[in-house]
């Protein structure tokens, strides 16, 4: 993975020193809370239902065991609530981490721990260029084309601490993917970039635009079939720009640059190819250079497999093979896996690790996987270079420290945001809820029959937990003051099992809270009968339309029942 | 970078524009202009940013660009980096928070645009 040089480290270090500088002036009453706000967002600093929010930036979802070992001391020493419990961290769809109980007088402090371990909060919130997003499978998968992760670290390095782009009137996302498969839903980001090689063999993105959740959400509009690898941040200017200087400011819901392109349409499209075509003019105007991306590539390394060296003879263990067929991941490097260590299990909420557990995650990456890990779009730790002959130890080693849950792709590997629990944004909590699921479909036996599903689960319209890209979603809503779900079927993350990027659809009005397993097993009932041979839940759903699943879900409604 | 006095008038040739001017129609105007006055009616609202980025790379305009309205002392490094020479702080900002703003970065990992031509005080 990438290695902080004597630069990044300054950089980092300096930036932790000048938001030392405004805090100060914050304590001492010379910088207002309102004007604080938007420069300790920009650092990763919310303050939310019950202390201040830390988002730590991990840059396109690698992470060294190190630095995992790092999060753990920081969730230890100072994520701690009055009462003496916290000390654990939430990995988010954006393959960040979240602290949740960190006193804002500690976060000078906590931000010079991360600097320790070149980590940071940079841009991890705030209107500006937040943190890249990419495959957790980038550069091991044996479906990619061409390998992220170099042209991911550019665009971190380009985008950080830009100073045209800081005050942007929203928040804008871009992710990145080299692969058949899209495992970073690409097309639900304000810039989702494809990797691809043309018809000549040369590298290049395929652009989208305009993608987000939300309030409205809206698939990525196609805006270039490729532009060479060597444009690409110039492009991103050309369109950063035309957003910053013509995107809507007067409300915040209209503000993502989302509502500027459908708005605009081919007028936003001319706009960028006026402004990009303006900088190529520009013999001022700098391309990636080879050198560049070389220097970067160099860190990228594969490490020695060790071919030829074959598993041992292991008898065989159907609770085994039901973790190798979920959680282990075909290689492009051949004597080498991935593996999955699930963070969806009975008693935690999704994504949540301890400062134990990432302790026992950095062990085992030590151990097993060069000392590296992943974090997924979908909340989950990932080693990448675990050699095949180990499968069997690392499976016995993950399991002791409950990593093993042989869910991943299936019902309870859901993804869901905090919720009302933490987050001061939600309606509802997401929580229970999903903790109410997961109890219900703990039978592996139904949860492998019931197949790949994408269950999305978020506590407020603004969508943390994706809720319109599940198959099915649940989304927490305030109605007079109390919690209730309004469930969607047929969403799709633009995966090859989902199909195209589409929110999906309502079925009817909303659920109470205790209302809500109820339904989920009547959907996953319904699926069960109508299915046809091969048939995921997805495409069941899109082929039977809205009203089945209605009706299945009414069927189930008690407190409710009068109001449909 | 150059502090106006808050209250103290704007160089009486400055073009002013506000931050919803379309900066590449006014190519023209600029000549006659040594100073151009660019306005933050909201510190947060980024937008005489880009406009000053395009003044300086995409029109070449050596003259004065100067920030106005709620300029807050720690936009400095950003204006200095867009291309702004001077600025007229917000009343209640203290110059010595803006200089010292400006010491904090060593660096920076991307020319912008502005930064790509030529200083005026290279020329």
């Amino acid at each position: 993975m990438y290695q902080y040089n004597d630069f990044d480290r300054l950089m980092v270090r300096a930036r932790a020193a000048q938001y030392r500088d405004q805090l100060q002036r914050n304590l001492a009453g010379e910088l207002s809370d309102e004007e604080f706000r938007p420069l300790r967002l920009q650092n990763g600093w919310y303050v939310q239902r019950h202390a201040p929010m830390l988002r730590v930036a991990v840059p396109y979802g690698e992470l060294s065991s190190r630095q995992l070992r790092q999060l753990a001391r920081i969730a230890r020493e100072h994520d701690l609530q009055s009462d003496g419990r916290g000390g654990f961290g939430h990995f988010t769809t954006r393959q960040n981490l979240q602290f949740n109980w960190i006193a804002l007088a500690d976060s000078a402090e906590v931000m010079d721990l991360l600097a320790a371990v070149d980590m940071h909060g940079i841009q991890t919130s705030g209107n500006c260029i937040r943190n890249i997003t990419s495959d957790a499978l980038a550069g091991i998968a044996p479906d990619e084309w061409v390998d992220p992760r170099p042209y991911c670290e550019l665009l971190r390095q380009w985008s950080t601490l830009h100073p045209e782009f800081a005050f942007l009137p929203r928040k804008f996302k871009i992710a990145v993917t080299g692969a058949l498969e899209d495992r970073a839903a690409t097309d639900w980001h304000d810039i989702g970039l494809r990797l691809h090689r043309n018809a000549g063999g040369e590298v290049g993105f395929a652009v989208a635009v305009g993608g987000g959740m939300g309030r409205t959400p809206i698939v990525a509009r196609p805006l270039r079939a490729f532009v060479p690898w060597q444009q690409i941040q110039v492009f991103i200017e050309a369109v950063v720009r035309i957003y910053n200087l013509y995107g809507r400011r007067d409300n915040i819901y209209k503000a993502r640059i989302k509502i500027l392109v459908k708005a605009e349409g081919q007028r936003f499209v001319d706009a960028v190819n006026a402004e990009f075509d303006a900088l190529m003019a520009d013999p001022a105007t700098p391309l990636i250079a080879q050198a560049a991306l070389d220097r970067v590539s160099a860190h990228f390394v594969t490490p020695a497999a060790t071919l030829g060296k074959v598993q041992r003879d292991v008898e065989p263990l159907p609770a085994y093979e039901r973790w190798a067929q979920r959680n282990v991941h075909a290689h492009r490097v051949p004597g080498f896996v991935a593996v999955t260590l699930s963070l969806k299990r009975a008693g935690q909420a999704p994504g949540d690790v301890t400062a134990d557990q990432m302790e026992r995650a950095a062990e085992l990456a030590e151990r097993f996987s060069a000392s590296e890990l992943r974090v997924s779009h979908e909340q989950n730790l990932l080693l990448p270079w675990v050699d095949q002959a180990e499968l069997r130890a690392l499976w016995l080693a993950a399991r002791e420290e409950g990593f093993a849950t042989p869910n991943i792709g299936l019902l309870t590997d859901m993804i869901a945001c905090p919720g009302g629990d933490l987050c001061a944004l939600a309606n509802a909590r997401s929580l229970p809820i999903a903790a109410a699921i997961t109890e219900r479909f703990d039978d592996l036996d139904e949860l492998h029959d019931i197949g790949d599903i994408d269950l999305h689960i978020s506590g407020c319209i603004n969508g943390c937990g994706h809720h319109h890209s599940g198959h099915i979603g649940i989304l927490g809503v305030d109605k007079d003051g109390s919690e209730w779900y309004q469930i969607t079927v047929g969403g799709a993350d633009g995966s090859v099992l989902s199909g195209p990027a589409v929110a999906g659809k309502v079925i009817g009005p909303s659920f109470a809270a205790d209302e809500v397993p109820e339904v989920i097993e009547a959907l996953i009932g319904t699926y069960l009968r109508e299915r046809q041979p091969g048939e995921h839940f997805v495409h069941t759903a899109r082929r039977l339309g809205t009203l089945p699943w209605r009706h299945a879900a009414d069927a189930v409604r008690r407190s409710t029942a009068g109001s449909s | 970078m150059l502090f106006i006095e808050p209250g103290q008038p704007w160089p009486p040739e400055a073009l002013v524009l506000e931050n919803t001017a379309d900066v590449l129609a006014l190519a023209a105007q600029l000549a006659e202009h040594a100073s151009v006055v660019l306005r933050f009616p909201k510190w947060t609202d980024g937008r005489a940013y880009s406009q000053a980025v395009l003044l300086r790379s995409r029109l070449r305009y050596v003259g004065e660009i100067i920030a106005v309205g709620e300029v807050l002392a720690d936009m400095l490094p950003l204006l200095r980096r867009c291309g702004f020479d001077a600025v007229q702080l917000r009343a209640d900002q203290a110059q010595e928070t803006a200089e010292r703003a400006l010491g904090f970065m060593p660096g920076h990992y991307q020319t912008v645009a502005s930064e790509r031509v030529p200083a005026r005080s290279d020329l």
